[in-house]
């Protein structure tokens, strides 16, 4: 329980904290990883604390590198404007910079009364006011009417400074992500007026791939939900929502090619995903510089999928009795084989990040062990009882089907963890809890690309603030060559959807998730969890 | 009713009988909440002793209301016999760790008759914040609140309250927790916490209520008064629970009056003084309490018709408190095991579900002691955002 100091006590504390804290975050984040600093350690003295609001107390996730002065700038809601500065490669044209200008004025000055223009009031404040930020985006290559990729361009370099502040960015990724620092830089004093402190920010992601699973099969996500999810993560510089669309329970994945999927596998005909509906969360993500990686998980997780797909499981025996239930996908039939080839064609088609998701995880070989075909199969091929095997001939054939359609694949751990021949631009996901730093090695050093998901399973709720265990997790400690350690490209906060739905997902994701997402973008030394308590506490209040 | 016309197929009303008139008054520990439901071809039939009965039979038929597939609105034939267990099903929301606006508060109440709670535990200040405009003391809220414009309860909306809950037969018991969890106090009553030591200097921080001077007492009086007609229920809720001692400790008078007292070194002996007199002015008020077991454990003298309050799961175990609360000869309310504010993964309703209440041994006047129990929703984790999906 917060026993409440005195109040006295507790602005001296936060006051001594504040001139501790600010002097260390300014040394330690100009210094790159790795190459000495290539500008003099600026001296602390220049830089005044403005009183009580210490600009840097509600970034999230931390730059990597960041000045601030105590030297405030005034913002006129009604004047102050985001625009293309000159000799950006993009201009007006560019509907995804354009949306995010109205998006992000929105952000910072929708509670204000005051966005009609207006006559400025005299002598209310003498602070210089900062009429623009002007987004220049340098690359002849920009991107704005592509898709993000795993090698986007995410850097960005936002000086603020009278009369106007400048966001440079190489690719519109970068602009997106300087965006919202610029919205988080800026505050409300005590008399309504708009500020922001003068300030260099010099910025990048730690990892490059910072996902959010949802899960959508378990329960059923209303569209609503899924995009308020995506709000959440543009303010948490997430980059990939792994949707886990469907499994077991339900399908709700409406195929243009095999429309019985989810007429008799989801839930009901309003718990389904249009075309449409698909196509609306990749571009809302698109917008905010998320690729949308779907997972069609198989062979195990896939009981939905035989209710409208007839004879793609396997029916499992008791005896010499089929039992009426269905295992794992049937890997010995040739018309499995034909039907992936179609779906992932469509799925290859819908989808347009470079990557699927493919699953492969949990398969539980009761079913086929005890079905007499598959028995005479394993035999046929020489495999013995080693059903890992099979598992793999099956993944394989997936996967050569999946690689002819030109897309990069990421598969759950046990895919690797049993042998299965992989392209070696496969990524695995290692997600099982015990000794995940061991796995990591283990794949890592096969050459192997790596995320990270087991230790951020947020769907395991606990009493108190689990959002320091999940903070406190350095993604790197695992033994491994520098080469090794290259490979892991980030990582996922996983929401499975056993327990969740739209009734509670959005409290129970948040803003536990943003303690995953500052440990993927913010540099490895950002740990202190005193100073993250009090930027998230605020970063919070801003994302209600 | 035994006279009554039956009705056309389908039957296009049901009729409620109330035996006992008067539906203006409050409802109480004693209240009848017994109803039957009687639902066959030509009549729908609900009689209660009592209006509250009537709100809790409604509710069972509003549930007993199905639609088939095309959409016609069904009831099967039924007959039902109802009465509660335990008199006192309570909810304790915190509305000190976290304010809770009037909305999230009403909407509780409204889930709250869907289930049949009959009590709603207001705990509605404490060591964070201070939210209830009072009207004999207002600077108490406006110096201890979060916010003393937006984050207090004004006196109508604390009536709104009351009469919302009156209207699903829900009682409202307010507790004033003290003499600890009392920090939030501190600002708007300058002199009522003990101020705590370090050596022969005030360290400038605050306990628990000072209990050795007589402004002390004068204040808690003036405030029950106000309480007491506020909040029209016959229970207050007293607190006492988790009295940290070592500010009383380092206090040179406190020290200098245990000696006096003849306490000896013994705090909880000062403790139960506090308690003895905060019980005495409730009873002059003309209030009944609901206190936490510590003021039991520590042997305060209470008045036989006190209400323990036992939350503590260990030392001693739940139900050996329930025994020896219930032996000692005291009516005992559970709370232990319903912490709900403690979440886990998974189905953790079916632990909640499981507990048995009586589960001690004990005679049956015993058990019969033991009115009810209370879920409860401590806010160090909870506000408006995640309240509703954390409680149900």
């Amino acid at each position: 329980r917060r026993s409440g100091m005195g109040r006295a006590m507790g602005l001296a504390v936060g006051l001594l904290l504040g001139l501790l804290l600010v002097p260390a975050v300014l040394v330690s984040t100009s210094f790159r990883r790795g190459a000495p600093p290539s500008e003099p350690t600026p001296e602390p003295a220049e830089w005044e604390l403005a009183w009580g609001a210490v600009p840097e107390d509600s970034l999230w996730p931390l730059p990597q590198r960041l000045r601030t002065s105590g030297r405030q700038l005034q913002l006129a809601p009604g004047r102050f404007q985001l625009v293309h500065g000159a000799g950006s490669s993009l201009g007006p044209g560019c509907g995804l910079l354009e949306d995010a200008f109205r998006r992000y004025y929105e952000y910072m000055f929708g509670q204000s009364r005051r966005r009609q223009r207006g006559h400025r009031p005299l002598g209310v404040r003498g602070e210089p006011e900062l009429w623009q930020l002007q987004v220049v985006v340098e690359s002849p290559d920009p991107g704005c009417q592509s898709y993000p990729h795993l090698a986007s361009n995410e850097a960005y370099h936002l000086t603020v400074t009278d009369p106007v502040a400048i966001l440079k960015a190489d690719e519109v990724w970068g602009a997106l992500r300087g965006l919202e620092t610029f919205s988080q830089l800026v505050y409300e004093d005590d008399y309504g007026s708009f500020l922001v402190n003068e300030s260099e920010i010099d910025d990048f992601p730690r990892f490059a791939h910072r996902g959010i699973l949802l899960d959508t099969s378990r329960h059923y996500l209303p569209l609503k939900s899924i995009l308020t999810n995506l709000d959440a993560m543009a303010f948490n510089k997430f980059n990939v929502l792994h949707w886990h669309i469907v499994d077991d329970q339900s399908f709700p994945y409406q195929s243009i090619y095999f429309p019985e999927l989810s007429d008799k596998g989801a839930y009901s005909y309003d718990h389904i995903y249009t075309p449409t509906d698909v196509y609306l969360v990749i571009e809302y993500a698109r917008l905010r510089g998320i690729r949308v990686i779907p997972e069609f998980d198989t062979p195990g997780h896939t009981q939905s999928w035989g209710k409208g797909q007839k004879d793609l499981l396997t029916p499992c025996y008791s005896g010499e009795q089929p039992t009426g239930s269905f295992g794992p996908v049937n890997p010995i039939l040739n018309t499995t084989y034909n039907f992936m080839t179609k779906f992932f064609k469509e799925i290859s088609s819908v989808f347009p990040d470079a990557y699927i998701h493919l699953g492969g995880d949990e398969v539980n070989f009761d079913c086929w062990k005890s079905n007499p075909e598959v028995k005479e199969f394993m035999k046929e091929r020489g495999f013995g009882i080693d059903y890992a095997k099979l598992e793999s001939y099956y993944i394989q054939k997936i996967l050569d089907i999946v690689s002819s359609y030109n897309k990069g694949y990421i598969v759950w751990q046990e895919v690797f963890d049993n042998k299965a021949q992989l392209k070696p631009d496969t990524v695995v996901e290692v997600w099982m809890g015990k000794n995940y730093a061991h796995e990591l090695s283990s794949v890592t050093e096969a050459g192997f690309t790596a995320i990270l998901a087991a230790p951020w399973y947020l769907d395991y709720i606990s009493y108190g603030q689990d959002w320091k265990k999940y903070y406190s997790v350095e993604p790197l400690n695992f033994t491994g060559s520098e080469k090794q350690k290259k490979l892991l490209i980030g990582g996922e906060a996983c929401l499975w959807g056993e327990f969740v739905d739209a009734t509670n997902l959005t409290p129970r994701l948040w803003p536990r998730a943003s303690a995953v997402g500052e440990r993927l973008w913010s540099n490895r030394n950002v740990t202190d969890l005193r100073d993250a308590y009090k930027r998230l506490t605020n970063h919070r209040c801003r994302m209600l | 009713a035994e006279n009554e016309q039956p009705c056309g197929t389908p039957c296009t009303q049901l009729l409620v009988f109330v035996a006992t008139p008067g539906c203006d008054g409050f409802p109480s520990l004693d209240s009848k909440e017994s109803y039957k439901l009687s639902v066959s071809e030509g009549s729908l039939l609900l009689f209660a002793d009592a209006v509250w009965g009537a709100l809790r039979g409604l509710e069972t038929f509003s549930q007993l209301v199905g639609r088939d597939e095309n959409g016609t609105y069904y009831v099967n034939k039924t007959e039902i016999v109802d009465f509660p267990r335990f008199p006192h099903r309570g909810l304790l929301l915190d509305t000190s760790r976290h304010y809770l606006p009037l909305r999230a508060i009403l909407e509780t109440l409204d889930v709250m008759a869907y289930n049949k709670f009959n009590v709603f535990h207001w705990h509605i200040v404490d060591d964070p914040s201070f939210p209830y405009e009072s009207l004999t003391f207002p600077e108490l809220s406006k110096q201890g609140a979060f916010n003393a414009m937006t984050h207090i309860y004004t006196a109508s909306d604390v009536q709104m309250v009351i009469e919302y809950a009156r209207l699903r037969g829900i009682r409202v018991i307010a507790e004033f927790d003290t003499p600890g969890h009392t920090l939030s106090w501190g600002p708007g009553a300058p002199g009522l916490l003990t101020p705590c030591y370090l050596g022969k200097v005030p360290s400038g921080t605050y306990g628990p209520i000072n209990p050795i001077l007589n402004t002390t007492y004068q204040f808690v009086t003036s405030l029950f008064q106000e309480v007491s007609t506020v909040f029209p229920d016959f229970f207050l809720h007293l607190g006492g629970d988790e009295v940290d001692f070592t500010c009383w400790k380092s206090n040179p008078k406190i020290r200098a009056f245990m000696k006096e007292m003849g306490f000896g070194e013994d705090y909880k002996k000062l403790e139960s003084f506090y308690i003895q007199r905060l019980l005495d002015i409730t009873s002059s008020l003309g209030k009944g309490y609901i206190v936490w077991q510590e003021v039991f454990d520590n042997g305060v003298k209470v008045r036989p018709d006190t209400i323990i309050h036992v939350w503590k799961e260990n030392s001693p175990p739940y139900m050996e408190e329930m025994a020896n609360v219930t032996k000692a000869g005291y009516r005992a309310l559970l709370s232990a095991p319903w912490y709900l504010n403690r979440i886990s993964y998974g189905q953790d309703w079916m632990a909640a579900y499981q507990v048995e209440p009586l589960k001690f041994e004990g005679v049956p006047e015993q058990k019969d002691r033991v009115i009810g129990g209370e879920a409860c929703m401590w806010g160090e984790y909870v506000d408006v955002t995640n309240l509703t999906p954390r409680l149900w």
